[in-house]
């Protein structure tokens, strides 16, 4: 580690990705790419109704091929479970059917073609199932915030604002879709799978199996996207990958096709969320009331936390003195909803943003000036009571981004052509929500090596640019250049818990505590380079645990205090044009200006920036889930329509740093942030251009139902 | 069953109707070549075939005879285009990059962005929302590189309400009081 080498800093530059050559040449190996010697393949036989009692599944007519292994309930060692917040949906069903696709049997055979060639028939007693979660029995879980008197100032303010706003469910669209191979060893299970959190998985799995710790290992497989579809679902393919290798004692791969994937994982959390905001005459906000309503489908699984974090980012970025907030989450017949990008916070931020426009309007206020008078400062205070630090950044960018999109001029000039200019301001909160942090309390390691250090740490690399990210930060901790720094594969066997790879919080809370084993192996080292204190000492791992900054405060029973450690902040324009005739959308440019405290790698930043809005729009305005009694009628690429390069306009990307203090490098999070813009940017455009649309996907069928104003 | 795979001659005894892209990653151990949604949509599953690019998902391995299939273990003369997708962000998760590697290998030289647009509209990518696919494509035929420059946010302060009004209002009303 010379002097030359020490000169510039790998943070904020823009360097290569770490893995980006395998991933070019065609060596990178993802799940389907592996195969151990005597795999079989496995295959889940699924419910055919919404829900009802399950009465008997059969295999045949004809014979069954040779060496078929079968698994059902009884074959489970553990809990019939898979674990993750409540424990309430089985691995396999039986009895009770609470969805269509519920898992009921697994088979594996050694030959993938004569396996799905075996015919299987479920049979139940259909019952009667809930779709509509307005109409919904069974609450999972329900949320209150409130700070003064919002009925009050409601009934007080001179200007009241109603409206009801509602989003689809959205599928991720990863292109690998999910896949596990578990491989019976050392007298357990090894799994080597595509997904973001691997101690997630092993948890489940020591549940299901009833093993130790010790005799679960899993190995994160280069994964092909995640978005938040390969967080909690991986528990479940893992879990029947798993029963099938034990029972079989041999490895079992399972890959789902486009198809299983999108009938039977999980999916965005379509919601409806009705708004009664009071302004005074000049418009300053005087009042929220917001009611929440999350379809959480068949089982609660992340559903408590989507609603959190929904419900926390209810108000917007904006201050308001009387703020009351009421959400539930409720179950519909429908598969599991979880985790996507955003988690909840892209659904009640398009009601707030949307409803803005409409409020402008009826204030009679331009809705540029109607939010700049309301968002934000530093200093203000949340729904919860949370006072906004000083990388509070709601105005900056909400002035870059009308600046550098002219949007004033093009508001003005596009009036009645068709075309029209709308903006959406918002925040995402970076981190798990309240205590969440302080309960994971997450590990990393780094070890020393003879070239320099070894990252160890859960966090997986899924695109996003983890393994370059946290390199960067330990190597310009150490000072030392980005080449002596190696990340270990997140295989739980090697690497401790870092908590899952979510909620925007890999960067700013792993990274942190990797900066701090940074600079501890640092002071250890003194004086002496790697290769010599190795030679005088021996192996050198230091590890460091998550530690909650002194001033952060949450209650979990009242919903008070601060809900996250900071913000990121983000407002977009987005451009668009409405075909008068079809009135097919064609977005012509998105403006996306967002302070996320340091872009460690710049270039990776603009990715997640530029690749989280082409989702918000797909969302927007054509990614619609058609559910047909309770099953997905639209689980292919051709008639689920995921942006393609000609529906994806130019995006014109600002970065803005405000330093975090207890960020490394004063870095925030940057993953979800750019879902919460493009929605409600989207139809506010569509406002603007004659269009009175509350709902998203804004699809041309919606447009032609909805009132041009 | 013979064709040329990245240059070499292969002899298969495989069925006809098998799909090119399983021949490929299961007979010929290529995994390179990835499998997004087996329907021709997302074309993950890109090959070349005499130099044209296919969704390999749909190509029965019949079709093959007699051809040049390249796929991306055998990609030569496209390093640059490689090396771009590495620093200009065109690859994040990677499932969908030997897709368009092979895919954009085909475009004209002097093709316009619209012109790479629509020789790219056959292949879907979930992370990078195609900007940084598009950069790629410059990049790697000398386009000046547009590494993104963030900017310090300007100085939030805790400005009062009334400072957000324009000077000479606030300072109007001060005289009309
Ligand atoms: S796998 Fe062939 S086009 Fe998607
Ligand atoms: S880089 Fe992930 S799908 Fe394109």
């Amino acid at each position: 580690m010379g002097k030359a080498s020490t000169r510039a800093g790998s943070v904020g530059r823009s360097v290569p990705r770490l893995e980006g050559a395998a991933k070019v040449d065609g060596r990178a190996r993802y799940v389907d790419d592996l195969s151990f010697p005597g795999m079989l393949h496995g295959r889940t036989i699924r419910a055919p109704h919404a829900c009802g009692r399950l009465r008997s599944v059969r295999l045949g007519p004809g014979g069954l091929p040779l060496g078929l292994v079968v698994v059902g309930p009884r074959d489970i060692p553990g809990d019939n479970v898979i674990a993750v917040i409540e424990d309430d949906q089985p691995a396999l069903a039986w009895g009770e059917i609470r969805h269509a696709e519920e898992p009921v049997l697994l088979l594996a055979h050694a030959d993938r073609e004569a396996l799905f060639a075996v015919p299987a028939e479920v049979e139940m007693i259909p019952g009667a199932p809930v779709f509509d979660p307005l109409a919904s029995p069974r609450v999972f879980k329900h949320i209150r915030i409130a700070r003064g008197d919002a009925g009050a100032a409601l009934r007080k303010a001179p200007v009241v604002v109603e409206g009801e706003y509602r989003t689809g469910a959205q599928e991720h669209v990863y292109i690998e879709p999910n896949g596990v191979i578990a491989v019976p060893e050392n007298g357990g299970i090894t799994v080597h799978g595509s997904l973001q959190c691997p101690h997630y998985v092993h948890k489940a799995l020591c549940r299901l199996l009833k093993l130790p710790a010790d005799k679960v290992r899993v190995v994160q497989t280069e994964t092909g996207g995640g978005f938040g579809g390969k967080e909690d679902y991986p528990s479940v393919i893992a879990g029947h990958a798993a029963l099938l290798a034990l029972k079989a004692r041999r490895p079992v791969k399972i890959v789902y096709d486009r198809a299983e994937d999108m009938r039977a994982t999980t999916k965005r959390h379509p919601s409806i969320v009705r708004l009664r905001t009071g302004f005074s005459r000049d418009g300053a906000l005087l009042a929220i009331e917001a009611e929440v309503v999350m379809d959480g489908g068949a089982y609660v699984t992340l559903s408590p936390v989507v609603l959190s974090r929904g419900v926390l980012h209810a108000t917007g970025p904006y201050r308001c003195p009387a703020v009351a907030i009421d959400g539930r989450v409720v179950m519909t017949n429908t598969p599991p909803n979880g985790a996507f990008r955003g988690f909840g916070a892209p659904q009640t931020q398009f009601a707030i943003e949307a409803h803005m426009d409409r409020c402008a309007e009826q204030l009679g206020i331009d809705p540029v000036k109607l939010r700049e008078k309301n968002a934000f400062r530093p200093g203000d205070v949340t729904a919860t009571g949370q006072k906004l630090p000083k990388d509070t950044s709601a105005l900056p960018v909400l002035r870059e981004a009308v600046r550098r999109s002219d949007f004033h001029r093009k508001r003005k000039a596009w009036a009645g052509t068709g075309k029209g200019i709308g903006l959406a301001l918002f925040f995402h909160g970076s981190g798990f929500t309240g205590a969440g942090e302080v309960r994971l309390a997450s590990r990393a390691s780094l070890e020393l090596t003879a070239k320099g250090a070894r990252i160890l740490v859960g966090s997986t690399e899924i695109g996003q640019g983890t393994r370059t990210m946290l390199a960067q930060i330990v190597a310009d901790t150490l000072r030392w250049p980005l080449s002596a720094i190696e990340v270990a594969p997140a295989d739980t066997g090697l690497v401790p818990d870092s908590g899952p790879t979510v909620a925007s919080r890999t960067c700013m809370i792993v990274g942190a505590i990797l900066q701090r084993a940074a600079r501890e192996l640092k002071h250890k080292l003194g004086r002496l380079t790697p290769t010599q204190y190795l030679a005088r000492h021996g192996a050198l791992v230091v590890t460091k645990q998550y530690e909650k900054p002194a001033e952060i405060h949450w209650d979990e029973e009242r919903y008070k205090g601060d809900a996250y450690g900071t913000y990121a902040w983000g407002c977009d324009v987005v451009e668009l044009e409405v075909d008068p005739v079809t009135r097919e959308v064609r977005p012509l440019k998105l403006t996306a200006v967002q302070e996320i405290g340091k872009a460690i790698h710049p270039g990776h930043s603009r990715g997640q920036i530029e690749g989280g809005s082409a989702q918000g729009l797909g969302w927007a305005l054509s990614e619609e889930v058609v559910m047909r009694d309770g099953k997905m009628a639209n689980a292919q690429l051709t008639n689920y329509m995921m942006p393609t390069t000609k529906d994806t306009p130019e995006f014109d990307v600002a970065i803005l740093e405000q330093a975090y203090r207890h960020g490394p490098f004063g870095a925030k999070g940057v993953g979800e942030l750019p879902m919460d813009g493009p929605a409600p940017a989207v139809v506010n455009a569509l406002r603007h251009a004659g269009f009175d649309v509350r709902e998203v996907p804004a699809t041309p069928e919606r447009l032609l139902k909805c009132a041009s104003r | 069953m013979r064709f040329t795979l990245n240059g070499k001659p292969v002899e298969l005894k495989v069925a006809p109707m098998r799909r090119l892209l399983d021949v490929l990653r299961e007979d010929c151990g290529l995994t390179g070549t990835k499998e997004g949604c087996g329907e021709g949509e997302c074309g993950a599953c890109t090959v070349l075939l005499d130099g044209a690019p296919v969704n390999s998902c749909l190509v029965p391995v019949a079709q093959a005879e007699g051809t040049k299939v390249t796929t991306i273990e055998g990609l030569r003369g496209h390093t640059k285009l490689q090396q771009a997708f590495v620093t200009e962000g065109g690859a994040q998760c990677g499932i969908c990059t030997p897709g368009f590697l092979l895919a954009a290998s085909t475009l004209p030289r002097a093709a316009s962005l619209e012109a790479v647009k629509q020789g790219l509209a056959g292949n879907l990518c979930r992370c990078t929302g195609y900007a940084g696919i598009y950069r790629s494509v410059a990049v790697a035929r000398g386009g000046a590189r547009a590494a993104p420059k963030p900017k310090p946010a300007a100085r939030a302060k805790a400005t009062p309400r009334a400072k957000t009004k324009p000077k000479a209002r606030s300072a109007a009303a001060r005289r009309s009081r």
